[in-house]
């Protein structure tokens, strides 16, 4: 069987489905005796059983089962949620998220679901007896079974309108019915939201053609194909299974939403058979015999088409793009970019007209697709974000608080690389904020606020820049323990604490080997507090800062860049060697007059709009080795830098000029290199290093 | 008689000069062997990393095998050559005097290290083969570029 092209629909909509009942569970869990939620649980559940079952990932689909059995019991009032059934459903739902990423990653989705089962049947177990578990078990089952044998019986007469048979269709029946064989008509109707007809239709056709033949189909195969049906599709079916396995083997397509098998006898071919024209017996039989096996080389044919159709489906409104396939078109691109630098300086070297309009159109164009290619590789940060409802909502219970989160511009896009690593230290922070921030339930009740601590989480575009804020309304940060612990821990000294601002205050939050929890909680402060969080936040070129109002809450603000593929610098030279300086750390380039130095604490400093800066030499951190030409100036060049308020004068030879560089990794092998972010490749094909400013400035 | 042949195990290898001595590297690391140009030197890093090339695009780490072998360093001359490897994750451009040859080490003729080869230390090797009257050092590049080792020095060197 082909399956491995509805593997990639198979994942998709396996998550689309986890995430839904993760959703649905919250609702729940505050609205117990909802059955409309049940329903959508039961639902979600049902189909992932169904979809596993088809791809043979069999661990998933018992585990489904179970759970499915479980949530028909709550739907029908047999069995009254609780907060241990929630968690074991919420367990299940943990370990068949975890068994969909093992197939995304290649594995078989293969996991030991016995102890859940065992969960599971022992609630189904314990609120009935052994008999009237096991018949809860087969409930669903049943009950379908009842539901679609009794349509059929209303159904039974109106067959023959439904689908007029031919008279070789009607042969072929008779013949199969004398053989022993057993025909049915199936009506299948699929779900009204479900986005891929004809691939349902044809995986419903594909799995009845494994246990026998389709002799007839209403809408024809082409125009399934086409999806020009509504919902339903009727066919005629002829196998020696029975029933219940014709049903299983339709109903373990996912979104279909309920399937009528009927049992055709004599009888009822005989309606049809009317219509036929009468013709010998035999000479029929002959024709249909071919006519069949015809038949069966067009299915085996159509399915194909059915297949190409299905994915001409998808491609329509938007296309699958592999991340390495952006990757590589970022790589190209950046080389293009590369030799634009490069014909631009050759164009305005030369001088000549024509070469530098050229040049200089180019330039724009490629200015556009460079903004198109950033665009392609935005992703929203909802794919972030979806998880932490979940995520606080345990939280929360491990602690005993009641959080109420708010998530607003989940739309909100980012480049895939800033996505893929904002997540840990939103965690962080998310769990900082109501571990740290939020008071306990009785305080709050003290303090005269509701029992429901807010936290609020919020991404916005703003300029070049997204930013996202993390805000909880708890009992904001408190200064004085904050500069007890600091003083404790050797972070400032006594004298200095009661000079410092609240916001540098708050800032101490972020200093290396701070954590203010004062019981080591499982939540936070193990040993990592919010440095490894500012760390990770400025790897990706983006801000973080803390603001805080007593008794009200705390803010926690991080500004990233739009993209961190393509940056602005300033190019430098120290002595022979050409670095880059990242624009979005610079403030401005100056000169100043060797007299213009002064010192402070054995430190070269600058006054720069009447701060004192102190002046950092380029070529003694780096080591630079003296120039061939050797020129006394009685001046030097600088370029302020700053990181968060503090700033540096680091001293150049000269500056280049600023232009969009390229950024790229040293490689595996150097990794953490001092001052050091990454490398860029210059106009003329040399390798210039993109100095990280922040590791300059302590 | 192509089969024949093929019941001796051969690894086939790319030969290349330090000093005085053969060296060889499994042919499967190599990706390629460039000329030696336009280093950029990367500060704060040991002394045997000389820097980052621009590799077609790709930056890529050079390092300089006399002296993460400690061997006397020799002058770069037009038969310098850099051999680009692949590790793992990890590439890098190893200069080396030249690179001249490739040939086929029959698995039986490679024998284990002694302690101390061309001044090279056991660790770094995977054998030694003799090939005719040739003797050729096997290196092992996992342990010459392992990442712990080039912290290691960091440290030493810090």
């Amino acid at each position: 069987m082909e399956m491995n092209q509805y593997l990639d629909m198979f994942i998709e909509e396996s998550r689309e489905h986890l995430q839904a009942i993760n959703d649905n569970l919250l609702l729940l869990e505050n609205d117990t005796e909802n059955v409309d939620i049940v329903n959508d649980v039961f639902r979600s559940a049902h189909t992932l059983k169904g979809m596993s079952a088809t791809m043979g990932f069999e661990d998933m689909s018992s585990l489904t089962h179970q759970m499915e059995n479980v949530l028909d019991l709550v739907r029908n009032h047999q069995l009254k949620l609780n907060s241990e059934i929630m968690d074991v459903i919420f367990q299940c739902v943990d370990v068949l998220e975890s068994m969909v990423e093992d197939i995304v990653e290649g594995g078989d989705g293969k996991a030991d679901v016995s102890e859940l089962v065992k969960k599971l049947q022992a609630i189904l177990a314990g609120d009935f007896d052994g008999t009237k578990g096991s018949s809860a078990t087969d409930g669903p089952v049943e009950q379908k079974n009842e539901s679609s044998s009794e349509s059929a019986a209303n159904n039974v007469s109106a067959t023959g309108s439904y689908l007029s048979l031919d008279e070789f269709a009607i042969t072929v029946i008779k013949q199969s019915l004398d053989s022993g064989h057993r025909v049915y008509y199936i009506k299948t109707v699929v779900e009204e939201e479900c986005l891929l007809k004809s691939a349902r239709a044809y995986m419903v056709f594909n799995n009845l053609e494994q246990i026998g033949e389709i002799i007839k189909s209403e809408p024809s195969v082409q125009e399934l194909e086409d999806e020009n049906f509504e919902q339903e599709f009727e066919v005629i079916f002829i196998t020696d299974k029975n029933k219940e396995e014709v049903e299983k083997s339709v109903m373990s397509v996912s979104e279909i939403e309920s399937v009528q098998i009927e049992e055709m006898d004599h009888d009822a071919v005989l309606a049809g058979q009317k219509e036929a024209a009468a013709a010998s017996a035999q000479s029929v039989a002959e024709t249909s015999q071919k006519q069949d096996s015809n038949d069966r080389v067009d299915t085996r044919k159509e399915q194909d088409k059915k297949a190409v159709a299905a994915k001409k489906v998808v491609t329509g409104k938007t296309i699958r793009v592999g991340i390495e396939r952006l990757d590589v078109l970022m790589n190209l691109f950046s080389e293009l970019v590369i030799d634009r630098g490069r014909l631009e300086s050759i164009a305005r070297r030369s001088g000549n007209h024509d070469l530098m309009d050229t040049v200089e159109h180019m330039s724009r164009i490629s200015g556009d697709l460079q903004n198109i290619i950033l665009n392609m590789r935005m992703v929203p940060i909802e794919q972030v974000f979806n998880r932490f409802p979940r995520m606080i909502r345990d939280l929360a219970k491990e602690l005993n608080k009641k959080v109420d989160l708010q998530i607003s511009g989940a739309d909100t896009e980012l480049d895939r690389t800033v996505i893929d690593e904002i997540g840990d230290p939103l965690v962080h922070l998310l769990r900082n904020a109501i571990d740290h921030g939020l008071e306990s339930t009785e305080e709050r009740i003290k303090a005269g606020k509701s029992e429901e601590g807010v936290v609020e989480l919020k991404a916005y575009h703003s300029g070049n820049h997204v930013f996202i804020e993390i805000t909880d309304d708890g009992k904001g940060i408190d200064r004085d323990k904050i500069l007890n612990k600091a003083i404790e821990k050797g972070v400032v000294k006594t004298e200095e604490a009661s000079g410092l601002s609240d916001k540098q205050v708050y800032d101490l939050l972020f200093a290396s080997g701070f954590s203010t929890a004062e019981k080591v909680s499982d939540i936070s402060g193990r040993g990592v507090g919010l440095d490894v969080v500012k760390t990770k936040i400025e790897s990706l070129g983006g801000v973080v800062s803390v603001d805080s109002t007593a008794g009200q809450g705390t803010i926690f603000q991080i500004q990233l860049p739009l993209t961190l593929s393509i940056i602005s610098a300033m190019l430098v030279t120290v002595e022979d060697e050409t670095y880059a300086v990242p624009l979005s750390s610079i403030i401005e380039t100056a000169v100043y007059k060797k007299d213009e130095i002064m010192h402070a604490h054995h430190q070269e400093v600058i006054d720069f709009r009447g701060k004192v800066v102190p002046l950092l030499s380029l070529k003694n951190i780096f080591e630079v080795p003296d120039s061939a030409v050797k020129q006394e100036k009685d001046e030097i060049s600088a370029v302020i830098v700053r990181k968060g308020d503090k700033m540096a004068a680091l001293v150049v030879d000269s500056f280049i000029g600023q232009q969009e560089i390229v950024l790229k990794s040293l490689g595996k092998y150097l990794v953490n290199v001092f001052a050091i972010s990454g490398a860029t490749i210059l106009g003329d094909g040399q390798v210039a290093l993109i100095i990280d400013c922040n590791a300059l400035i302590k | 008689m192509m089969e024949n042949e093929a019941v001796v195990d051969v690894m086939k290898a790319i030969v290349f000069r330090l000093k005085n001595e053969e060296y060889g590297v499994e042919i499967e690391q190599v990706k390629s062997i460039e000329r030696l140009e336009n280093i950029t030197r990367v500060p704060k890093t040991p002394p045997f990393v000389k820097g980052v090339i621009n590799l077609r695009g790709v930056v890529t780490p050079i390092i300089d095998l006399s002296t993460r072998f400690n061997l006397p360093e020799t002058e770069y001359t037009d038969e310098t050559r850099v051999i680009i490897v692949n590790v793992g994750e990890i590439e890098v451009g190893l200069i080396v005097d030249a690179a001249n040859d490739v040939i086929d080490i029959p698995m039986n003729n490679i024998e284990p290290p002694p302690e101390v080869v061309g001044g090279v230390k056991a660790e770094y090797l995977r054998g030694v083969a003799k090939i005719d009257k040739r003797l050729l050092i096997l290196l092992n590049l996992n342990k010459v570029l392992s990442i712990e080792e080039l912290h290691q020095l960091e440290q030493i060197e810090g």
